[in-house]
């Protein structure tokens, strides 16, 4: 058994990793430890821009984009997070220019900015041009610009180590009221080596959790196979809870029929949604804005079209992104990866012809809470020292029920930026916590479980059964029986996951035993997400419930907490769900009283 | 490319769609051979082939088929992925002789009717199966510098750049470092010391960005015997390279640049 030590472990190597490691890299001893190579990661699969109020086309503040961050979350935005984002976003923008970022730009040499969803000028009044970008693969830009950074800082990379588990250890500690609670701190991780199958352990003063989303739990989704919330799932396992994790994006343009994403830039430049009659059918349902309102209420409203009838194609099941008014040349200039997609896999001229799309899973706007230091919280108020989370992992909570688009990988810039910071600073005061006896021994059952088990039973059968359930019952729409049938398959895919057998026997890149573990994870977010879906008895955001379709300000205007609570049987009281314990935590309410949402 | 673009017309309401519009019809399916280069070291120094049979549709990947062997025939056969549409650089491999990206390459464009030959890109040591090791591929990458160099005092602001002066790299930023042109290269086939393609065009990337003040030092670097004077101009690379990057041109430039430097 290798050990390492270093003052900050980084796990995970997309934007919000590799900007947290450029920061600590250059005040701490680091290691990045990283499932895929850095540059493989989804963050390059981002296209549209990130937004910042530059104001170098048009006015704007960043107390706007604070507004229409709040309001786009449906009002369960923490506000102090959000303005630090708006704020920040400004120099963000500038340190990724500074370190390279080849942005487009304005015939006076700026960085141009174009409009994008939900982004709006004096609250709500019109469409603003707020998305700084680089034509449709700022994602793609903004990766490489931070890995050559890393290549510059010398940060130290350990490639293809999947990290399992966090090494934890719970202390006694008395609240200043008196009251005992156990205190947990943070010792190390423990990870598996893909190329030899060996275990290692980091032990660390400070570990920060950028390991992206968990978009896998869906069959269309826009997120790659590797996205399967492992940083979700480890921290879960360790009795952190999970916020807010009832609320899940779907993207509305997808291929049909793929999933893959084709940038809401395509609208911001001027692209519109048609159904079959060939209706503009967003003037019914965003009167004032239209194709850019918001990506939760686009989404359902092409998903209204299609059950109603206005679907496109031989199955009558997606809509129409209809780019032909728009000129050649100017689509070539903004948009050439995207109208690429469209030739490549539907084989579809985007000049002449609309292009098949419709909603695709993409962003968990929940994840692993976090202050806006980034200090993770193991309940509503108590952080653990050491231990940090930043990006889509994490929950600030600067998106609420419904992330608007580009802030996302503002988000990665902004809070991974905090992360490296905190975590490096943290890093220097701190003494090491003393590793776990044995602190490989949980890993090491896991793996040997999972090669060892003959039951029959595959991995990727359970996988896609999972999929095709969640898509059918957890996607836009929502209502109880739907989500108590999700639940109720979950149970039969746990039972059977028990007994699955891997044909991989080897050590060497045992990606089928990688798989395996992966399912173990997703299994349990969809779990998480489907009972605090069902236990949100309101409409808000991301999250629909045809059963209760009004946002319930008085009830629910608040985040949910999912702990994992395994002495609780399954039918136990309803806040005791499938071995899940829901708690809440107030939103953090600065400027902004909640008003109705409309565009 | 200006910024404030004249507003477009509001598109109209409602138009008249095409009958045909989206009516694909049911999607073909077809039996296909995956030929598939195996090689596991723990078990066998021996590298041979493994055919897999299976039914697909029209709009399936080759990297859907592999996914359709692993999941459904045999775990064991092992290929890195992500991404699959084509920008996270993963699947690059030797697909009927030709290096492509898995997620990219539709089967009805590759001739069904034999066995498609699916093998490890070239040139790099293989690990198990389709998965090379991909450490001097990154090695190269990062001796030519590949991040930006400004010894002016930062602005506050952004650094000003036209657009004349920033499409003169655009080109060669959509590399994605999946290494289909460097193993593509016949030079770098027979000389891993080679910097290789992709390497020399994330020094391209730089050496004509015009913030950046190193570019002297990177063509310093790349004047090297094992640098840009190397390359046999076989376009391999170029044909290969699934960003449609013009490689060949880029490194041909670099070396007009080292040229007009010594003069």
């Amino acid at each position: 058994m290798q050990v390492h030590k270093y003052d900050v472990v980084i796990v995970g190597a997309g934007g919000a990793g590799m900007r947290a490691a450029i920061e600590s890299g250059q005040r701490a001893h680091t290691a990045v430890l990283t499932k895929l190579y850095p540059t493989r990661s989804h963050t390059g699969a981002a296209q549209g821009g990130m937004c910042a109020a530059l104001a170098n086309v048009e006015e704007d503040n960043w107390e706007w984009h604070t507004f229409d961050t709040v309001k786009g979350g449906d009002y369960l935005v923490d506000q102090d997070a959000a303005e630090v984002m708006a704020k920040e976003a400004i120099d963000a923008v500038i340190d990724l220019e500074k370190m390279g970022l080849p942005f487009n730009r304005t015939p006076e040499g700026r960085i141009d900015q174009r409009r994008f969803g939900g982004h709006t000028r004096d609250h709500g009044k019109a469409p603003v041009r707020r998305s700084c970008y680089a034509a449709d693969r700022t994602g793609h830009m903004i990766l490489q610009t931070l890995y050559q950074n890393c290549v510059k800082h010398n940060v130290e990379f350990y490639n293809e180590y999947y990290v399992l588990d966090l090494l934890t250890v719970d202390e006694e500690a008395t609240r200043e009221d008196g009251t005992v609670y156990l205190q947990k701190k943070i010792a190390g991780v423990v990870s598996y080596d893909l190329a030899t199958g060996e275990l290692h352990i980091f032990q660390a003063k400070s570990v920060i959790l950028a390991t992206g989303g968990a978009g896998k739990v869906f069959k269309t989704t826009s997120n790659a196979h590797t996205l399967t919330g492992d940083g979700m799932g480890i921290a879960f396992r360790k009795g952190i809870p999970l916020e807010d994790m009832e609320f899940f994006q779907f993207h509305p343009t997808g291929l049909a029929g793929l999933g893959i994403l084709l940038s809401e830039a395509a609208r911001g430049e001027g692209a519109i949604l048609r159904n079959s009659e060939g209706e503009r059918f967003m003037e019914r349902y965003a009167p004032t804005i239209k194709d850019l309102a918001p990506r939760d209420i686009v989404a359902r409203s092409m998903a209204n079209e299609v059950r109603e009838g206005r679907g496109c194609g031989p199955n009558k099941d997606y809509v129409l992104l209809d780019l032909t008014h728009l000129e050649p040349a100017h689509i070539d200039a903004k948009l050439p990866d995207i109208t690429e997609f469209a030739r490549t896999y539907l084989g579809v001229e985007p000049y002449t012809e609309p292009v098949p799309v419709f909603p695709t899973a993409h962003y968990a706007m929940g994840g692993v809470p976090t202050n806006i230091t980034t200090e993770v919280l193991q309940d509503n108020d108590t952080i653990i020292p050491g231990l940090y989370a930043a990006g889509e992992v994490a929950c600030v909570s600067v998106h609420g029920s419904n992330r608007l688009g580009t802030n996302s990988l503002l988000d990665i810039n902004v809070f991974g930026k905090r992360a490296g910071v905190a975590a490096a600073e943290y890093a220097k005061g701190a003494d090491w916590v003393e590793l776990p006896q044995n602190p490989e021994a949980d890993t090491r059952a896991l793996l040997d479980h999972i090669r060892t088990s003959d039951g029959g039973e595959k991995v990727a059968a359970i996988r896609k059964e999972l999929q095709d359930t969640m898509d059918a019952n957890m996607q836009v729409f929502r209502t109880a029986d739907s989500l108590n049938q999700v639940l109720g398959d979950i149970a039969g895919f746990e039972e059977r996951y028990s007994r699955i057998t891997v044909q991989d026997k080897g050590k060497r890149f045992n990606l089928d035993l990688l798989e395996a573990v992966e399912l173990g994870f997703l299994l349990e977010l969809a779990k998480v997400m489907t009972v605090a879906a069902l236990h949100r008895q309101e409409s808000r955001g991301g999250h629909y419930r045809e059963d209760f379709p009004d946002r319930d300000d008085e009830n629910f205007m608040k985040h949910s907490m999912a702990y994992l609570d395994s002495g609780v049987t399954a039918d136990s009281s309803k806040e005791h769900i499938a071995g899940i314990r829901l708690e809440t935590k107030p939103v953090v309410v600065t400027r902004y009283q909640p008003m109705v949402r409309k565009y | 490319m200006s910024a404030v673009e004249a507003e477009l017309p509001e598109p109209a309401s409602k138009i008249e769609l095409p009958v045909h519009l989206g009516g694909g019809g049911e999607i073909p399916t077809f039996d296909v051979t995956l030929r598939v280069r195996r090689y596991d070291p723990e078990f066998s120094e021996e590298s041979k082939w493994e055919d897999f049979t299976m039914t697909m549709y029209g709009t399936d990947r080759v990297l859907d088929a592999l996914h359709k062997v692993k999941w459904e025939q045999d775990g064991s056969l092992s290929f890195r992925r992500s991404c699959a549409h084509g920008v996270c650089g993963s699947d690059a491999m030797r697909i009927n002789g030709r290096n492509r990206l898995a997620c990219k390459t539709l089967l009805k464009d590759l001739d069904t009717s034999k066995p498609i030959t699916v093998e490890p890109i070239k040139g790099l040591p293989v690990e198990k199966d389709l998965i090379v090791d991909m450490e001097p591929f990154f090695q190269s990458f990062r001796e030519v510098m590949p991040f930006l160099v400004n010894r002016d005092h930062a602005p506050t602001k952004e650094r000003l750049q036209s657009a004349e002066e920033r499409a003169r790299f655009d080109d060669t930023t959509k590399c994605i470092l999946c290494a289909a042109c460097t193993s593509s290269c016949p030079v770098f086939w027979t000389d891993g010391q080679y910097f290789g393609p992709a390497a020399i065009v994330n020094a391209h990337r730089f050496i004509f960005d015009s913030r950046d003040d190193a570019g002297d030092m990177r063509l310093e670097i790349l004047n090297d015997k094992e640098g840009v004077w190397r390359c046999r101009t076989t376009f391999n690379c170029t044909e290969a390279c699934p960003r449609g990057i013009q490689v060949t041109q880029a490194i041909a430039e670099v070396k007009q640049a080292i040229l007009a430097r010594q003069i």
